[in-house]
């Protein structure tokens, strides 16, 4: 396999249709042999969180923790979001036309050895620790990283 | 065609990208010069699976449709 070739995606959103776009992406890298990094990064964390309430200090960190639980499954549409109803609609369509979950997604990524990175810049913003992401997350790092990752790749998204 | 497959995938009802996420870990557990053959009724993996050959550098031997689904034959060509 053609190991010398890179993909960086950022993964910016937490909104559940984006995130389904950058692990596709992800796994089709990953498949092709391809060295992939997934810099989750802001909402983008939410879809590396564990899902369990976080363990924040301050009080706004913490109203975070509330208003922003996080997790794979956990993740809401960009569009007809509906206050949450929009998650379990998707999930059906999804479902039915037996299209993986989010979370079996994920699951493959990391299979297939796809690097998971957080950006720690926006972990401590949203007072999100590291025991709060999942334990398969490769590293936490800043931008240095992204740079070093993303000016060796022949694709660099942005999502 | 008339092709010997030495594994076989079960793609059926699969979508993207599963196909290819499981094409790429069965052709790692194969042995340079043998054939995997992928049973896919996902249309996009006719275009899908040529295209992850070239990108690997695999061979791809040919495709057969049978009833409603297609078999794909990929040779491992790549260590």
């Amino acid at each position: 396999m053609s190991e010398e070739k890179k993909a960086t995606i950022i993964v910016f959103s937490g909104d559940m249709d984006k995130i389904f776009a950058a692990l596709i992406i992800a796994t089709g890298c990953a498949a092709a042999g391809m060295d992939t990094t997934l810099f989750f990064t802001f909402w983008g964390l939410n879809a590396i969180k564990t899902g369990k309430p976080i363990k924040a200090k301050g009080f706004l960190g913490k109203m975070m923790g509330i208003m922003n639980r996080g997790g794979i499954n956990r993740l809401n549409p960009s569009k007809f979001s509906f206050g949450g109803i929009g998650r379990i609609l998707f999930s059906k369509m999804m479902r039915d036309k037996n299209v993986a979950s989010l979370a079996e997604l994920l699951q493959t990524a990391i299979d297939l050895d796809v690097n998971l990175l957080a950006c720690k810049m926006s972990m401590d913003v949203l007072e999100i620790t590291r025991e709060d992401l999942i334990p398969e997350v490769t590293d936490v790092v800043g931008v240095a990283t992204f740079v070093k990752e993303a000016a060796g790749s022949q694709i660099q998204l942005f999502v | 065609m008339n092709i010997q497959a030495d594994m076989v995938q079960d793609s059926l009802g699969q979508m993207c990208p599963m196909p290819i996420a499981f094409l790429a870990k069965n052709v790692k557990k194969l042995e340079v010069g043998q054939v995997l053959e992928v049973d896919a009724d996902d249309e996009g993996a006719h275009a899908d699976i040529p295209a992850w050959c070239e990108q690997t550098g695999n061979e791809f031997l040919g495709e057969e449709s049978v009833e409603d689904f297609v078999r794909y034959f990929v040779k491992k060509t790549v260590g």
